[in-house]
């Protein structure tokens, strides 16, 4: 296989309007290019798309069964609706299901979404007591709801190391952490998912604390999750003391300062000082990725 | 390589080839990014080879690991080498058109069979073969290696053999096909493509034998340019030693830690009549310093360029103010200049890249906003219209082929400059963590659940030997110095091999121990290979109960 073989292009329709895309990109690249503005949570773009959200749905004219757009590759002669009734109320469901049981306060877009969509949460009665033990839920083993009170994945804040911490809590259980950990990118494997429907959380094996697991601290992790349920250290204290402004912030793309392998970085600067490193996903070098150096080792800029 | 110092591929390549020898390089650790890709090439069906003395974290994904003996590098590829044209698998064709020496070279290699190979190098002969007929056999290969093929006294050696290797089965100049040195500093490269190597003006244009190209330099920069090769670094410390340098300007590096047998760098550098160090902190060699001047960081505090070791042109741009009293380094040189009675006033980065597009015919086709729309730009980049060149020695493969043969180098076998004796018996290795650089200067200063102190690993057998456990103190010496370190047992490492690194000299002051034996022609020295003994000393490493 070499680089830039020819393409072949294909047309469907989106709500109508006639749209020419490459053989092998999908309805979501369709829509985004006739400007259909459709709704994503678990999309990435360095990763296998994972349809695990069901946000972004859309309508195929003969399907029995709405798509996900994000994944679901374009076909010549295809009719897509994006804002059908059943579309407005799969995507409505999704967004109150997620919201009645996730901690979405750090997801970009995710309160538009709800509001766009009509979202009622609050239906499912008030939230549930957390569960003391959702770490060590086995399959089998799920309670059943009450009924009166919305059951939610809210669990304790894991805060075991230096680098970065895990609030699963926030987690829509998209699965990209444990990608971008596994053999997508990182090749490391020390997350997976443990436990079975509801119960369903990112896990360490046997729930142990990272710095007892095979985590290299690269931050892959971190960089593709959607909802700021991995987070860097110093973005985590900023929000918590309540002076994280993005508004305030320039992000510079620069150079990793190790080894040869010149990695583009993403520095987030907030007066002067670096809270945050990303690394561009359009990039061939990178695609995203980076190593605890990269990611974490800039606090010999920082003693100001 | 033939003539310009980079690697031929690019990494997106190695993804699609379908044998990769990795050859003195633990890149899982040292080049993670680098081995995403790496991995991806393995995923899609690569075979992997790993050439190291230890069984590192990059050798549990190959499918066969060649552990040598520390410095048989040339030996295992002449045995290679010598299997495949016994074996007929060399490309016929390629050697005939496009290189020369072929005669002498297969002459050379004849004598290391299998059998004299598996002697020589301790890899079992099976497994040259099986590596040999892998790489000879696949449509694409490459060879990747890093500073455990250079950091020898024979290192040029080394990578002409892999060159040769590369050149006998056409595996150079082709898509997935490839000869790659992965540098170990994010603008290695970089610095020599700008010239700052003793013998080659910007664009590797040679000092003494280009006498164009030195006549279009006087005539930008208005003065006579000597047409002789200055000294490398190693020539330096030997100038120091026989009072011919007896000033010096250091910038961004830190001598004083990094050199082998660091000992004797430490005083010559204390014996120098002015030593000027520029860094962004009081280093070791700056505590050394006549004056200390406080740089920037380059990589954020500034404007620039890199180079990676894809021969990518990167921008680096300026995210932070530097702190204090600290200046960009090309305010500190112009400064310097015009208090010399040079006046270049104070140029942007971007005006000092343009005089070296005019001036280097390689990057005359990067401007500014070319490296920022398309990502960088790989060398060699001729003019304004040109994409940048993703595969180099693409003209080996035309017909008829471009330019000069790409020639055959003879290579010699030889052991490491410091044989294993009863006095010193155990062969010390160096290298690199992946969470530390170099002497952690910077990344000491930042901590994480990785970052653990310097540490003696030796083998299992080893250490049951000397009877020693892990964590207990003992004393590692060798003819030049003596540094107490905690053991730990590591079970990648062979018997009679022992590794350390050098990320924490304030603490353990592991080139005390390494040799300058050095390549004459690279200057570099052999970090990689020095004989020491290990004393118990009967301490325990203080564990924070």
């Amino acid at each position: 296989m070499t680089p830039l073989l020819p393409k072949r292009m294909i047309e469907v329709e989106i709500d109508g309007t006639p749209v020419r895309v490459f053989e092998g990109q999908t309805l979501l690249d369709a829509c985004r290019k006739v400007g259909v503005d459709t709704p994503t949570l678990c999309y990435g773009d360095t990763l296998e798309p994972k349809n695990a959200c069901r946000v972004c749905v859309v309508e195929v004219e003969g399907a029995r069964v709405l798509a996900p757009s994000c994944s679901r590759k374009a076909e010549a002669g295809m009719k897509v609706r994006t804002d059908s009734d059943r579309v407005r109320h799969s995507r409505r469901m999704v967004m109150e299901l997620l919201t009645s049981s996730v901690d979405l306060s750090t997801t970009p877009d995710a309160a538009g979404y709800a509001e766009r969509y009509d979202a009622r949460p609050d239906r499912y009665g008030p939230a549930a007591a957390p569960n003391p033990d959702r770490d060590r839920l086995r399959a089998g083993h799920h309670v059943e709801p009450d009924g009166d009170t919305a059951a939610t994945v809210a669990s304790a804040l894991k805060d075991d190391n230096e680098l970065y911490v895990r609030d699963y809590g926030k987690c829509i259980l998209c699965y990209k952490c444990v990608d971008a950990c596994g053999s997508q990118h990182q090749n490391t494997f020390a997350i997976s998912i443990a436990g079975r429907g509801f119960d369903a959380r990112i896990s360490t094996e046997h729930a142990i604390e990272l710095p007892e697991s095979a985590c290299v601290y690269c931050g892959n992790c971190i960089q593709v999750c959607p909802t700021g349920a991995l987070m860097f250290r110093s973005e985590h204290e900023h929000r918590a003391a309540g002076t994280w402004d993005e508004a305030a912030q320039t992000v510079t793309k620069t150079i990793c300062p190790y080894c040869g392998v010149g990695c583009n970085v993403e520095l987030h600067v907030q007066h002067n000082e670096i809270v945050k490193v990303t690394s561009p996903a359009d990039h061939d070098v990178t695609r995203g990725n980076l190593c605890i150096k990269g990611r974490f080792g800039f606090q010999h800029v920082q003693r100001r | 390589m033939f003539g310009a110092g980079g690697g031929t591929s690019s990494y997106e390549e190695i993804e699609h080839t379908d044998v990769v020898l990795l050859w003195g390089s633990n890149a899982r650790n040292a080049h993670p990014i680098f081995f995403h890709h790496l991995l991806k090439g393995v995923h899609n069906g690569a075979r992997l080879y790993v050439v190291d003395p230890r069984r590192t974290e990059s050798a549990a994904w190959a499918d066969g690991w060649l552990g040598l003996d520390v410095g048989s590098d040339v030996a295992l590829s002449h045995t290679m080498a010598r299997e495949i044209i016994a074996a007929g698998l060399h490309n016929e064709t390629f050697v005939r058109r496009a290189t020369s020496g072929f005669d002498e070279y297969r002459a050379h290699v004849e004598p290391f069979t299998l059998e004299e190979g598996e002697r020589i190098t301790g890899v079992p002969a099976a497994m040259i073969r099986e590596a040999a007929h892998a790489f000879a056999k696949a449509d694409r290969a490459m060879i990747c290696w890093t500073l455990g093929i250079t950091e020898h006294h024979n290192g040029v050696d080394n990578v002409l053999s892999l060159i040769n290797l590369g050149l006998l089965c056409g595996h150079v100049g082709r898509y997935g096909s490839g000869l790659n040195p992965l540098r170990g500093q994010n603008n290695v490269q970089g610095g020599g493509d700008m010239g700052a190597i003793p013998n080659k003006l910007s664009g590797f244009q040679d000092i003494e034998s280009d006498h164009e190209a030195r006549g279009r330099f006087e005539a930008a920069w208005d003065t006579t340019i000597r047409p002789t090769h200055g000294w490398h670094l190693t020539q330096m410390f030997h100038a120091m030693e026989t009072g011919e340098l007896r000033t010096l300007y250091v910038i961004g590096e830190n001598p004083a830690q990094s050199e082998a047998d660091i000992n004797r760098t430490r005083r010559l550098l204390a014996d120098l009549d002015f030593m000027v160090v520029q860094d962004l902190f009081l280093t070791r060699t700056a505590e050394l310093a006549d004056v200390v001047l406080p740089g920037s960081a380059s990589w954020c505090e500034t404007e620039g360029t890199v180079t990676n070791s894809e021969r990518r042109v990167q921008r680096v741009r300026k995210a932070l103010d530097p702190p204090g009293d600290a200046r960009d380094d090309m305010w500190i040189l112009a400064e310097i200049a015009r208090r010399l009675g040079h006046d270049w006033g104070h140029p942007t980065s971007e005006q000092v890249w343009d005089e070296l597009r005019s001036l280097s015919p390689m990057h005359a086709g990067m401007r500014y906003d070319r490296l920022e729309a398309l990502g960088g730009i790989q060398w060699p980049c001729p003019d304004e219209h040109h994409p940048g060149s993703p595969i180099l020695h693409e003209r080996l493969w035309l017909d008829p082929v471009e330019g000069m043969l790409a020639p055959f180098s003879p290579t010699v076998d030889q052991r490491p400059f410091e044989a294993l004796d009863d006095t010193y018996p155990i062969r010390l290795t160096t290298g690199r963590r992946l969470e530390s650089y170099n002497t952690g200067a910077q990344t000491g200063r930042y901590s994480s659940p990785l970052h653990r102190g310097e540490s003696l690993d030796l083998s299992p057998e080893d250490a049951t030997s000397l009877g020693v456990v892990d964590g207990e103190v003992v004393r590692v010496s060798s003819r030049r110095g003596a540094v107490e370190a905690p053991v730990r047992v590591d079970e990648a490492l062979r018997a009679g091999l022992a590794f350390m690194t050098f990320h924490f000299p304030d603490e353990v002051d592991v080139n005390q121990l390494t040799i300058d034996a050095t390549d004459p022609r690279s200057g570099t020295a052999e970090f990689k290979a020095c004989a020491i003994r290990v004393d118990r000393i009967n301490v325990l490493a203080a564990t924070g109960d």
